[in-house]
């Protein structure tokens, strides 16, 4: 057995920075504080990394499987004997993966906003919130219980609404701010729902029993129906809703477009690579539960999935916000992941959709993050998010446009990239249980290829705009991350993750499958193929579309009008018919009663305070006449 | 010893003396006056103490001692209670009881 107990440092030393950048930082220099915040998450980067490769590499396996180790646990809330919260390190395939992941993609981020965010008002304060959320993310992914993970996952909302908010003075940014934390925070209400009414059957909170898929936990509940679905099938879609939530998934997607306001590392970190993965990471986490004994949740998963990554990848193709582009991508791309969650199996190879999804999660984190921070890269040099203010840009910027286009062509799932990989393994996952679902994850494929080469030709290629300034390549600082980032996106495809990721930790044998792999690359070229007809030179076309198609491009460009509908259903419906009322009652009922009551004292005090006349005689007068009364009431009066 | 004295005479002295401090609390518009309106109020407490004492429980003493508490806190309010009456004087240039009334509504 090896020793783990330094993981425990792993989401403690950003703690810490946070700590010292959050309290110290105004006194440091706005440099050194970047430089220590990047120095932390280097350290964790490479604990990290050694843990990977302990776990995956030298740890024992039990029959051939990897076991889930808990590294580090202390009773934090001991409730009754057997039901108590822990804090602790749980290690196991997922968590040390989503290690990696963070890690990487975090450490990136920070060498990256080293450039991005220089000269910035407040640089000091974006560290601290990058530890933060490093920390609440570790914390996450390595949780012991699923009170624990709740618990960080509140937190990472918190980082998140901090950073989307950074630039405070801008209101659009603080209304994205609150729209992200109170959309995710009341999907986490059913989140707790969940927790709750699944540790009241179960009598657990800890996930190695609650996830032994031959432990009593999973048995426990199934018996008792509530509206056709037991028990178990409601909870797990409570749980779910605090995923839809956390991915932004249908219908609570409305929060990531505009999260974007935050500054574009991030986006990149946050809204795109880890913490929108959370909720795939939590059906994950659970995946036994789904499995074995709530499959109509796991349904309701894929289905979710499935819908979202459709209505997110259309309205990608219409927005110009590149930005935008991508958050919606994001969107689009954990469908698939959910999907792929969706129609899996537990053990051996039908847990194939299983291993995809988190192979899709690792590989997506790298091409996203790196989407991301291009599209940052071009923000800095053209000073504008739209694509239209954008054009001709492959001569200016060099270094991003040949790692924009990797990226482009990795989630387009082109061989041999690693969004190829991945997304083969969900379509094969797909196709082998549900039709349906593979025929519309099928077309998002070919639908994100054309969305991802519209942004890509309509900014490098397409027209020469004249820009006031000459656009520059952004610093080494910024480029570096790129570089490494595409060099992930291109070889991160090869990782064997059907050794090391699997839903039961055992290996089991899968290769390409020609029947899946073949087409699912023919509908990517040819997405690309009518995006470079569209959009390698200005052409006449995309006008042409959108003015045949008036209404169904209007409506996709005004996000089927989600916000609209929640804005109606929130103003018109709940403020005005529950809210109000509430308003009214606690203004003139509960407020009333307080009120009447000062006020009645106040005014009988207006009156009788000629009685305090400063005469001392009177009052003597006053006690000794009271003084005899009582004495007279004592004496006759009282038998 | 004194089985000449009822034990209502004591009273009645007392009662008397009580009263008459009473009165003079309330009527007298001089604070000085007003103090030594209080100790004869104090004083006629302490002649019932005694009598108490000394006629239901002679083989006790706890009457005494009360009177001689009773005199020594006497003795501290009567300083208290001058030094507050020179303080007012300097304040009012008057010691006359109905002057003094800032504390009011």
């Amino acid at each position: 057995m090896i020793n783990f107990g330094y993981t425990i440092w792993i989401p403690l030393l950003p703690f810490l920075m946070f700590l010292l950048l959050g309290l110290a930082g105004n006194k440091l220099k706005p440099k050194l504080s970047g430089l220590l915040g990047t120095c932390g998450l280097a350290i964790i980067t490479l604990l990290s990394y050694i843990t990977a490769y302990k776990y995956f590499f030298t740890s024992e396996k039990i029959d051939g499987a990897f076991q889930k180790i808990t590294a580090f646990k202390t009773t934090w809330l001991q409730l009754t004997d057997n039901l108590y919260i822990d804090l602790g390190v749980l290690l196991d395939p997922i968590s040390v993966m989503m290690l990696v992941v963070i890690t990487t993609v975090s450490f990136m981020v920070h060498i990256y906003s080293l450039g991005y965010m220089k000269g910035e008002k407040g640089f000091e304060r974006y560290y601290a919130f990058l530890s933060l959320f490093s920390f609440s993310m570790l914390g996450l992914v390595l949780a012991t219980n699923i009170f624990q993970m709740y618990i960080f996952w509140e937190l990472v909302g918190v980082s998140s609404y901090l950073l989307i908010g950074f630039y405070y003075q801008k209101p659009s940014a603080v209304r994205a701010s609150k729209k992200a934390f109170i959309v995710t925070r009341f999907a986490d209400l059913g989140f707790l729902i969940g927790i709750l009414l699944l540790s009241f059957n179960t009598k657990t909170f800890d996930f190695i029993t609650l996830t032994d898929p031959a432990g009593s936990a999973i048995a426990q509940g199934s018996g008792i129906a509530f509206l056709g679905l037991s028990v178990m099938t409601w909870s797990m879609i409570f749980v779910f809703m605090g995923g839809i939530g956390k991915s932004a998934m249908f219908p609570f997607h409305i929060w990531l477009p505009d999260a974007m306001e935050g500054p574009t590392p991030v986006s990149a970190l946050i809204h795109a690579a880890t913490m929108v993965v959370a909720g795939v990471y939590l059906v994950a986490r659970l995946f036994p539960i789904y499995s074995v004994s709530a499959p109509v949740a796991l349904e309701v998963v894929a289905y979710i999935g499935a819908f979202s990554s459709l209505f997110a990848a259309i309205i990608a193709c219409t927005q110009t916000d590149i930005k935008r582009v991508l958050a919606y991508s994001t969107i689009s791309q954990i469908g698939y992941m959910l999907v792929a969650l969706g129609v899996s199996g537990y053990g051996g190879h039908e847990g194939l959709g299983y291993m995809a999804s988190m192979f899709h999660l690792f590989t997506h984190a790298m091409f996203k993050a790196l989407l991301f921070l291009g599209a940052g890269a071009i923000i800095h040099a053209v000073h504008s998010n739209y694509m239209t203010d954008m054009g001709g840009l492959r001569k200016y910027l060099p270094v991003t446009h040949i790692t924009f286009l990797v990226a482009c062509l990795t989630i387009a799932g082109i061989p041999p990239f690693s969004g190829f990989f991945s997304k083969d393994e969900i379509l094969a996952a797909a196709l082998h249980s549900n039709k349906l679902l593979f025929a519309v994850e099928y077309a998002v494929a070919g639908i994100t290829a054309f969305y991802m080469f519209r942004i890509y030709f309509s900014i490098f290629w397409g027209k020469e705009t004249q820009y006031h300034e000459t656009p520059h390549e952004a610093p080494a600082t910024m480029t570096i991350p790129l570089i490494i980032l595409a060099t992930g996106s291109v070889f991160s495809g090869f990782i064997p993750f059907n050794q090391l990721v699997t839903s039961d930790g055992k290996a089991f044998e899968s290769g390409l499958e020609l029947a899946v792999a073949v087409p699912s690359v023919l509908i990517g070229l040819i997405g690309i193929w009518i995006a470079y007809i569209m959009y390698r030179k200005e052409t006449a076309i995309p006008e042409k579309l959108a003015a045949t198609f008036k209404y169904s491009y209007k409506w996709a460009y005004n996000k089927f009008y989600m916000d609209e509908l929640y804005l109606f259903i929130t103003r018109n419906i709940i403020f005005k018919h529950i809210s109000e009322p509430v308003a009214w009652f606690d203004r003139h009922i509960v407020d009333g009663t307080m009120n009447a009551i000062a006020s009645v004292t106040q005014s009988a005090s207006y009156r009788i305070r000629g009685l305090q006349s400063g005469q001392l005689q009177k009052y003597a007068y006053l006690f000794v006449t009271g003084a005899v009364l009582l004495a007279i009431l004592f004496i006759y009066l009282w038998k | 010893m004194n089985a000449g004295i009822p034990l209502q005479y004591f009273l009645i002295l007392a009662a008397i003396m009580f009263f008459s401090g009473v009165y003079g609390f309330l009527t007298r518009r001089n604070l000085i006056t007003i103090l030594m309106s209080v100790e004869l109020i104090l004083n006629s407490v302490n002649i019932n103490f005694l009598a108490f004492n000394r006629y239901l429980y002679p083989d006790k003493m706890d009457g005494m001692f009360f009177s001689l508490f009773v005199i020594a806190v006497a003795a501290a309010e009567v300083a208290v209670a001058i030094s507050i009456i020179i303080n007012i004087y300097r304040r009012f240039t008057t010691i006359n009881v109905e002057d003094v009334d800032e504390m009011k509504y």
